[in-house]
């Protein structure tokens, strides 16, 4: 079954979440839909390749392990032609959740006035930034800065030597603490704050009632089953809140100079052959079993009962994708990881009827990307919707930035197919966006509005 | 989208340079580079739809090699449309979007003399921007698929004549018009360019 662990950020936590974009391996398994023609799968299955599961927290379906009949590829070709297919529809399956995150981001950070206020910082970032000084003021951040990323490679690692000496029960009860902690107290706040801001009056009681339905069923969904849908919705408000709770506390010139350490700090704990998420997906992937309900957002799930022979379906290797991935990035966050997951794809038995074909998996092309992507990305946003001073354009042009950012990466990861970082291109363009439009682009703009001229 | 918004970027880039370096007290200086800045954006604007042209034959070429009967998914009209509708939308948007969000709030407009229709022909205006950079698009792409220099350079006088009478505002006759007009051309051209007759539009016209 499909769980998403949330591993939001408790205080303590360090929040900063590794990304990383993982490609799938596994080789392209059929997409199940109701009707699909059995030819189909069973092309498909000559396309499904074993292949070495992606070691980054996004495990590819492995069909290895499971012992589906695996025929090489009839061509790279078709193979080829698949994934470029199945890309484009994974790049929208991702964008609408990017997209959906942002906005309620944006649309908070706009109208409630809490987020915008600095009620002090983080203890992650001690240093003040309300020094007269430029120099003093630069370096204070980047001084934070260190020392939010020493933090964050801390519990990385941390969660590495956990899953490597099986400590599963800690790792697990940290994890439930901390999305328990997500569920109910950020929410509670963030609901208190929008209720002031529409001067909306509500009593204790129904407030309780609401707060525990939410947070409740927002466990059980993200840690164990629930809708796919209803999944997806807790993850993107979770990732919006933490995100929120970023944008509220770090001060303004940190927050730039962590978005772009963290993105290099991705980069390079994904790909260096030494980095703390490579081992942590190796390790699973040595293991071959599954990792932590992790905290990542997968764009389609399903669940195979029974159906599917016998020894796929349990194994699947998807589900240690998903928890590779997420366990590498406890420590706050969770690290994100972009995985396009051919094959695993469990559908929920009682939804889909499964055909009697035992070759059939359902499977589903489903693209992962970590929790932490969607906060850093939406820190970006929301931060350049707060404090630019040409406010929607400079908004806009960091979430086109943004978008644009993760198609090129997962083009890349439909080339490189192996767990790439989500962080670093998206960050970039977004960074430069962001300063170019606030600094350049907005004087001309406004010249141009006040003259009513067009380009 | 993306491409509008680099070539807004480097045109920025340039007016700002340019109006750094100069004096700022000098208003009929302000204004010609302003002038100098919206020419020179257009020309970089359709540099990019050219250099987007490219990418999308390329892209194109590998759909096709990739693809299972030789013809890729999707056409190079479609992605002359949607490439223009990205430029218009990115465009319109950055155009409206601030005016929007101070409509908003309190205010009269036109209070210290000027035009009180400003919102109202900023709406129009940024319509027809958006039409026109859709039609453009196809018109672009078309020319240079068939390589016809001259419904390149149409397209980009067009645009120029476009910005050129935005100039005029607030004497809206000046610009807006003009526009509308252009627009209509440029539809009626490339509809006919898309396959479309005026048969069909009768057919279409009667719900046959």
């Amino acid at each position: 079954m499909i769980t998403f662990m949330n591993n939001s950020d408790s205080e303590e936590e360090p929040c900063n979440e590794r990304t990383s974009l993982m490609s799938a391996e596994s080789p392209p398994v059929p997409s199940y839909q109701d009707g699909l023609q059995a030819s189909e799968a069973g092309e498909a299955q000559a396309h499904r390749v074993e292949k070495a599961r992606s070691p980054n927290n996004i495990a590819d379906g492995e069909t290895s392990d499971t012992g589906v009949p695996v025929r090489e590829s009839t061509s790279e070709n078709e193979e080829e032609e698949l994934t470029l297919k199945y890309g484009a529809k994974h790049v929208i399956m991702l964008f609408v959740p990017v997209t959906l995150c942002m906005i309620v981001v944006v649309a908070t950070i706009k109208s409630v006035r809490f987020y915008t206020e600095k009620n002090g910082q983080l203890i992650y970032t001690p240093f003040s930034e309300d020094t007269p000084s430029v120099g003093q003021r630069l370096l204070n951040s980047v001084l934070n800065t260190i020392i939010m990323i020493s933090v964050i490679v801390v519990m990385t690692v941390f969660l590495v030597l956990l899953y490597k000496y099986r400590c599963y029960k800690f790792i697990h009860g940290w994890l439930i603490l901390s999305s328990l902690m997500l569920l109910f107290l950020f929410t509670y706040i963030y609901l208190g704050e929008v209720l002031k801001t529409y001067n909306v009056a509500m009593d204790y009681p129904t407030l309780f009632l609401v707060i525990w339905n939410f947070g409740a069923v927002g466990m059980i969904c993200i840690h164990w089953k629930g809708p796919l849908q209803l999944q997806q919705a807790y993850l993107i408000m979770i990732s919006a809140l933490m995100a929120l709770v970023f944008i509220k506390y770090l001060p303004e010139w940190s927050a730039w100079v962590i978005l772009g350490a963290i993105s290099i700090y991705d980069l390079m704990a994904v790909l260096c052959p030494k980095g703390p998420l490579r081992m942590l997906v190796e390790t699973a992937q040595e293991r071959n079993e599954p990792i932590f309900p992790a905290l990542i957002y997968s764009s389609a799930m399903m669940w195979t009962v029974g159906m599917a022979k016998p020894d796929t379906p349990a194994r699947r290797p998807s589900q240690q994708t998903r928890d590779a991935a997420e366990d590498g990035r406890e420590d706050h966050g969770s690290p994100s990881h972009a995985d396009s997951q051919m094959s695993e794809t469990r559908s929920p038995v009682p939804t889909r009827p499964i055909t009697s074909l035992d070759e059939l998996e359902e499977e589903e092309r489903g693209v992962k990307l970590g929790l932490g992507d969607f906060i850093f990305y939406s820190v970006l946003v929301g931060k350049a919707a707060a404090t630019a001073s040409g406010d929607w354009n400079t908004t806009l042009a960091c979430f086109v930035a943004i978008l644009i950012g993760l198609c090129l990466t997962l083009l890349l990861l439909a080339v490189f197919k192996k767990a790439l970082p989500a962080l670093p291109i998206s960050i970039t363009f977004g960074l430069v966006f962001y300063f170019s439009t606030d600094n350049l682009v907005r004087p001309f703009m406004d010249t141009l509005a006040s003259h009513q001229l067009y380009i | 989208a993306f491409f509008w918004l680099v070539s807004l970027l480097l045109s920025s880039l340039i007016w700002f340079i340019a109006v750094k370096a100069s004096d700022s007290r000098d208003v009929p200086l302000q204004k010609g580079l302003l002038i100098f800045g919206v020419m020179f954006s257009v020309l970089l604007q359709e540099t990019f739809r050219f250099l987007y042209y490219k990418l999308l034959r390329k892209a194109i070429e590998g759909l096709v090699a990739l693809s299972e009967d030789g013809c890729s998914p999707i056409s190079i009209q479609q992605m002359a449309y949607v490439a223009g509708v990205g430029f218009g939308l990115m465009s319109g948007a950055f155009s409206m979007i601030n005016l929007l969000a101070d409509a908003l709030g309190p205010g009269t407009v036109g209070i210290h003399g000027d035009s009180q229709l400003y919102f109202l022909t900023s709406a129009f205006m940024t319509m027809v921007l958006i039409f026109l950079h859709t039609f453009w698009g196809i018109l672009f792409f078309h020319g240079c698929e068939h390589r016809r220099w001259w419904e390149i350079t149409a397209v980009v006088v067009m645009h120029l004549a476009v910005s050129g009478s935005t100039f005029c505002n607030p004497l809206y006759v000046g610009s807006l018009v003009p526009s509308y007009i252009l627009m209509a051309v440029a539809a009626a051209w490339a509809y006919l360019l898309s396959g479309g007759s005026a048969q069909n539009l009768r057919r279409f016209l009667l719900c046959k």
